[in-house]
C-alpha cells in the first residue's frame, strides 16, 4: 500500500469484510428471535455507508488509486477500488440494496427458517460488492462466484418445493456455465504473459478472431446472468423461486452486476475497435429479441412474481440493446450518439434497479398478506393494502414508461438515440437499429399493457378469493421501505438530472464525450442531442399534471351540478355480483395469446371433456414451453446424456484394451506433435 | 568424436530396435524369453559403449545391472515361472504376425519423424539415440498390447524399460541415481506381477488375462 494509499477504498474493502463476519456469525445467532432483525439491520447499515462511500468516490475530483493487497494467488496481488464506473454502479446497488434490507427488517420476520437465509445474504451482498470492487482478474472471479453460489443458496432455501430444486439445479448449472466463459475470457486476455489485474489486461490488443471470441466469452458470460436471450432459462425460475427481498435483489441488483461487467468488459478492458460494428449490430438484435420475449412470457405468466421475472428479462434487453447502440455509434466515431445511447443504458439499469425492487416488495408484500402467488387469486387488494397499492402503482406507471416518472427518461433516451442513427454509414447497421427501435416501442407498449393488467387484476376489481378478501397491510417497515423506493421513481423521474449528471462522470471516461449541458437550455431540460430539436423536462411536467389535476379537481367540485338524481348504480359491466365474472389476467392477455402463442410459445390447448354420464367438469389445458428451451437447452441436455451414456461403456473394458486406449492416445499426441513441425 | 565411435554407438542402439522386432515376432514362450535376454545384452552393450565414448565411468555400472538383472536374473526366473505354470507351449498373439510387424515399422518411422525435428539442437549421437530409444519403447508397449498372456506383456513392459535406459544413457550427464531407481522399480514391479500371476493362476487355473474378463461376466 502506498503512503497516499486513500482511506475510502480501504473503507470499501472493510465493509466487505463486515458483510463476511456478518455471513459467518449468522449461524449461531439465527436461533435468537432478534437475529432477523440484527442480521438485516446491519446489512441495511453496511450498505448504506458504502452508497455514501461510493458516491463520495464517483463525485471526487480523481478517481483514487486502488488498495494492493498482497494476498491472493501466488505471484498475483489484489487490487480494489472504484473508478467512475463502478462507484456508479455500487451507488446503485447499494442504495437499492440498503432499502431492500430495511424492507426484510419487516418481511424477514415472516420467513419460515431464518437460519437458511440470514447466512447467504449478507454473504451475497458482500459477492456483489467484492465484484464491483475488484480492480484484477482474479477478485473479480472470487466475487461473481460468490455472488453466485451465495444467491443460489438463497434460491433453495425453500427446497421442499420441487420446483424451487429444480430451479436451483437450472440456475447453478448456468452459473458455472458463466463462470467458465468468464474464466476463459480473462484467460484470452491476460494471454501467456499472464499479467491478470485490470491495468496490465486494458493495454492488450486483440487482432481478428481472438477479439470476436474474447468478445462474445464476454457477452455469453455476463449475459447468461443478466438474463440475455437465449440464456435467460434460469433466470424466470430462479428469481422467483427466492424470499421475496431476495428477488427483488437479484432481479434489481445482481443483473446490474452483470450489466457492470459487460460494460466493464466491452468498453473498457477490451476496446473493441473494428468489433464494435457486429458486436453492436448482434446486441441489437439480441437486446430485441430479448425485450419482446420478455414481455410476451410476461403477459403470459400468472404467477406474480414470474411476472415480474420475465419483465426484468424485458428490460435487460433494452438495456443491452441500449448498449449495442453505444458499441456501433462508438466504433463509427458518433462520440455524442455513443454517449446518448451508454446514458440511456446507464440510467435504465438505475431505474430498473429502483423500479424492479420495489415491484418485488410489493410482491412480497401481497404473497404474505394473501398467501398466493397467483394473479387470479388477488383482486380488490386497494381497499384493505392501500399503502403497497400506492408504491406498486408508482412503480408499475414507471416501469411502463408514463412521464413524468423515470422509467420514462430511460426509454425516452433511448429511443432518442434509434433516432439518430440514420446518421451512421453502413446499410446493415442503418436498416437494422430502426428494425431494433420497433421492436423496442412493441415492447414498451406491451410492458404498458402487461403492469395495467398485473396492476388492475390485482388491486381492482372485487377478491378472487377469501385471502384476497381478508388480506391486511403490511408491516409498516415493509411498507416504508416500498414507498421509498418508489418515491425514488418519481425523484429520479421529476428531477433526472439527479441521476444522469453523476452519470456523466462516467460516460465521459468511456466514449470520451457526454450529453449536452442542461444549463445551457432553457429550465434546465434535458437534451440529448445539440442537433436534435427534442427536449425533455419531468420537473414541467409533473408541475402540469399536479396543477391541471388540481385544477380539473376543483373546478369539478365548484361547477357540478349538486342535484340529486336517482339512478341505478352502474354495475361496471358486470350484472352479476360473483366475482368469476370479472375480467381475469388470462383473460386479459388472451387477445396476445392468440396472436404470438402458438407460434412463439408453442402453445397448445387441450378441452378435457368428462364422459357422458359423469358429474365432473370439462377442463381446458394450456401448455406453453419455452422455445428456447425446446431448440436449445433440450437437445443440449439431451446430447450430453447421450455422450455420458456412450462413455458409461468405457467403465467395462477388458485390461487390454485399457491398454490400447492408452497406447492409442500416446501415438495419436506423437502424430499430431509430428504434424506440427 | 566421430566416424567409427559415433557408427558403432548407432548399429547398438539400431540392434536393440531390431531385437524388439524378434521379440515381437516370436510366438513361443521359451524363445521369447530367450530374445528378451539377448535384448537386454544389447542394451548393456549399447550402455556400456556409451560408457566408454562419453568417458562416464557410472555407466558401466549401469551396463553391468542391465546384463546382470535383465539379461540373467530376470529371464531365468521367468523361464522356472512358465516351466512352473506348465505354458510353455505357444504365444497366442492378437492379430496377424505380418500386420503387427508392419504397425511396428510405422512406429519406427513416427519417432524418427517426431524425434529429428524436436531435438534438432542437441548433438547427432543424441538425436539418433533418442529416436532409436522412443522406438523400443513404442514397440514395448505395441507388444503389451497385443499379447494376451500374462508372461509376454510383463516381458514387453521390461522391453519398453529398456528403451527408457537407453534413451537416459543416450543423454549426457544423465545421473546414475535415475537409472538405479528405474532398474529397481522395474525390479519391484516384475516381482509383483511374478506373485500377481500365481494368484491368479491359484484363482483361475489360467494366465490368460481373458480369463479375468469373464470372471466379471462380460462376453469377449
Amino acid at each position: 500500500m502506498s503512503p497516499s494509499a486513500p482511506p475510502l477504498q480501504v473503507w470499501a474493502a472493510l465493509v466487505i469484510g463486515a458483510l463476511l463476519l456478518l455471513a459467518a456469525l449468522a449461524p449461531w445467532i439465527a436461533r435468537r428471535t432478534s437475529a432477523t432483525a440484527l442480521v438485516y439491520g446491519t446489512c441495511m447499515a453496511l450498505t448504506a455507508a458504502q452508497t455514501a462511500l461510493a458516491l463520495y468516490s464517483l463525485l471526487a475530483p480523481q478517481p483514487a488509486a486502488a488498495l494492493d493487497l498482497a494476498v491472493g494467488l501466488p505471484m498475483q496481488h489484489t487490487l480494489l477500488g472504484w473508478d467512475r464506473l463502478s462507484a456508479a454502479f455500487a451507488v446503485i446497488i447499494n442504495a437499492v440494496t440498503a432499502i431492500t434490507s430495511a424492507y426484510a427488517l419487516g418481511y424477514g420476520r415472516h420467513e419460515p427458517e431464518p437460519a437458511r437465509v440470514l447466512p447467504f445474504y449478507p454473504a451475497f451482498l458482500a459477492g456483489m460488492n467484492l465484484v464491483l470492487l475488484a480492480n484484477d482478474a482474479f477478485s473479480f472471479l472470487v466475487g461473481w462466484e460468490f455472488m453466485s453460489l451465495a444467491s443460489w443458496a438463497l434460491v433453495v432455501s425453500q427446497d421442499r418445493d420441487e420446483g424451487n430444486r429444480h430451479a436451483g439445479l437450472v440456475y447453478l448449472l448456468m452459473a458455472f456455465g458463466g463462470t467458465l466463459s468468464l474464466l476463459m475470457f480473462f484467460g484470452l486476455l491476460a494471454g501467456v504473459a499472464g499479467g491478470y489485474s485490470f491495468a496490465q489486461i486494458r493495454g492488450a490488443s486483440l487482432p481478428g478472431l481472438t477479439g470476436a471470441t474474447v468478445l462474445l466469452l464476454a457477452l455469453a458470460g455476463t449475459g447468461s446472468k443478466a438474463g440475455l436471450f437465449p440464456l435467460h432459462a434460469w433466470l424466470p425460475l430462479a428469481h422467483p423461486a427466492a424470499p421475496s427481498h431476495v428477488s427483488a435483489l437479484m432481479s434489481a441488483v445482481m443483473t446490474k452486476v452483470a450489466v457492470y461487467a459487460f460494460v466493464r468488459f466491452a468498453f473498457d478492458l477490451v476496446t473493441p475497435g473494428d468489433h464494435g460494428d457486429w458486436l453492436g449490430g448482434l446486441l441489437i438484435v439480441l437486446g430485441a429479441m430479448t425485450a419482446v420475449y420478455g414481455v410476451l412470457a410476461a403477459l403470459l405468466e400468472v404467477d406474480i412474481k414470474r411476472v415480474l421475472a420475465f419483465s426484468t428479462i424485458e428490460n435487460i434487453g433494452m438495456i443491452f440493446g441500449a448498449l449495442g447502440l453505444a458499441l456501433a455509434f462508438q466504433a463509427k466515431h458518433f462520440e455524442a450518439a455513443a454517449a446518448l445511447a451508454l446514458t440511456a443504458a446507464l440510467l435504465h439499469g438505475v431505474n430498473h434497479a429502483f423500479m424492479k425492487s420495489a415491484l418485488f416488495m410489493g410482491a412480497g408484500a401481497l404473497i404474505s398478506a394473501t398467501g398466493e402467488r397467483s394473479l387470479e387469486r388477488y383482486g380488490g387488494l386497494i381497499r384493505c393494502m392501500p399503502r403497497t397499492a400506492a408504491g406498486m402503482l408508482i412503480a408499475a406507471a414507471a416501469i411502463a414508461a408514463l412521464p413524468p416518472l423515470n422509467g420514462f427518461v430511460s426509454e425516452w433516451l433511448l429511443f432518442q438515440a434509434v433516432l439518430a442513427s440514420p446518421t451512421l454509414p453502413g446499410w446493415l447497421l442503418k436498416l437494422l437499429i430502426p428494425a431494433g427501435g420497433a421492436a423496442f416501442a412493441l415492447a414498451a407498449a406491451l410492458a404498458a399493457a402487461l403492469f395495467v393488467r398485473l396492476f388492475g387484476i390485482t388491486f381492482l376489481g372485487r377478491a378472487r378469493s377469501p385471502e384476497a378478501r381478508n388480506a391486511q397491510e403490511t408491516d409498516p417497515a415493509s411498507s416504508t421501505a416500498l414507498l421509498v423506493a418508489a418515491a425514488a421513481c418519481v425523484l429520479l423521474g421529476a428531477i433526472p438530472a439527479l441521476a444522469i449528471e453523476p452519470l456523466q462522470l462516467v460516460v465521459r471516461d468511456i466514449v470520451g464525450t457526454r450529453l449536452p449541458d442542461p444549463d445551457a437550455g432553457p429550465w434546465r431540460s434535458l437534451v440529448p442531442l445539440s442537433s436534435s430539436g427534442s427536449s425533455y423536462n419531468g420537473a414541467i411536467i409533473l408541475a402540469f399534471l399536479l396543477t391541471s389535476a388540481t385544477i380539473a379537481a376543483v373546478v369539478l367540485r365548484l361547477v357540478a351540478s349538486g342535484a340529486l338524481r336517482r339512478t341505478p348504480a352502474w354495475d361496471c359491466g358486470s350484472p352479476d355480483t360473483n366475482p368469476a365474472t370479472q375480467y381475469t389476467a388470462t383473460s386479459f392477455a388472451q387477445p396476445l395469446k392468440r396472436v404470438f402463442g402458438s407460434t412463439l410459445f408453442l402453445a397448445r390447448e387441450r378441452v378435457e371433456m368428462a364422459p357422458p354420464g359423469e358429474t365432473r367438469p370439462a377442463i381446458a389445458h394450456v401448455e406453453w414451453r419455452d422455445l428456447s428451451w425446446e431448440l436449445g437447452y433440450r437437445p443440449l441436455a439431451g446430447s450430453i446424456m447421450w455422450l455420458a451414456t456412450q462413455a458409461n461403456a468405457l467403465q467395462f473394458l477388458t485390461i487390454r484394451r485399457y491398454l490400447l486406449l492408452v497406447f492409442a492416445a500416446l501415438i495419436i499426441l506423437l502424430a499430431v506433435v509430428a504434424a506440427w513441425h | 568424436m566421430s566416424g567409427i565411435w559415433f557408427d558403432i554407438a548407432h548399429l547398438l542402439a539400431g540392434s536393440l530396435v531390431l531385437v524388439s522386432f524378434m521379440l515381437l515376432y516370436q510366438d513361443r514362450m521359451f524363445a521369447l524369453l530367450n530374445v528378451f535376454a539377448l535384448h537386454a545384452v544389447v542394451l548393456a552393450l549399447a550402455v556400456g559403449w556409451q560408457a566408454w565414448i562419453q568417458d562416464a565411468p557410472h555407466l558401466y555400472v549401469t551396463a553391468f545391472i542391465a546384463f546382470v538383472f535383465k539379461g540373467v536374473i530376470i529371464p531365468g526366473a521367468l523361464h522356472r515361472i512358465v516351466q512352473r505354470l506348465g505354458i510353455h507351449r505357444s504365444v497366442e498373439t492378437v492379430g496377424g504376425i505380418g500386420l503387427t510387424m508392419l504397425f511396428g515399422i510405422g512406429l519406427v518411422a513416427l519417432s524418427i519423424v517426431i524425434m529429428l525435428p524436436v531435438t534438432a539442437v542437441a548433438s547427432s549421437i543424441g538425436r539418433e539415440d533418442l529416436a532409436f530409444a522412443l522406438s523400443v519403447v513404442l514397440l514395448g508397449m505395441l507388444m503389451m498390447v497385443t499379447r494376451r498372456n500374462a508372461v509376454s506383456q510383463v516381458v514387453g513392459f521390461m522391453s519398453l524399460e529398456n528403451g527408457l535406459v537407453l534413451a537416459a544413457t543416450g543423454a549426457r550427464g544423465m545421473p546414475l541415481v535415475v537409472e538405479i531407481s528405474v532398474g529397481f522399480s522395474i525390479l519391484i514391479a516384475f516381482l509383483v506381477i511374478g506373485i500377481f500371476l500365481f494368484r491368479i493362476r491359484e484363482r483361475f487355473d489360467t494366465v490368460d488375462l481373458q480369463a479375468l474378463d469373464m470372471s466379471r461376466g462380460e462376453q469377449q
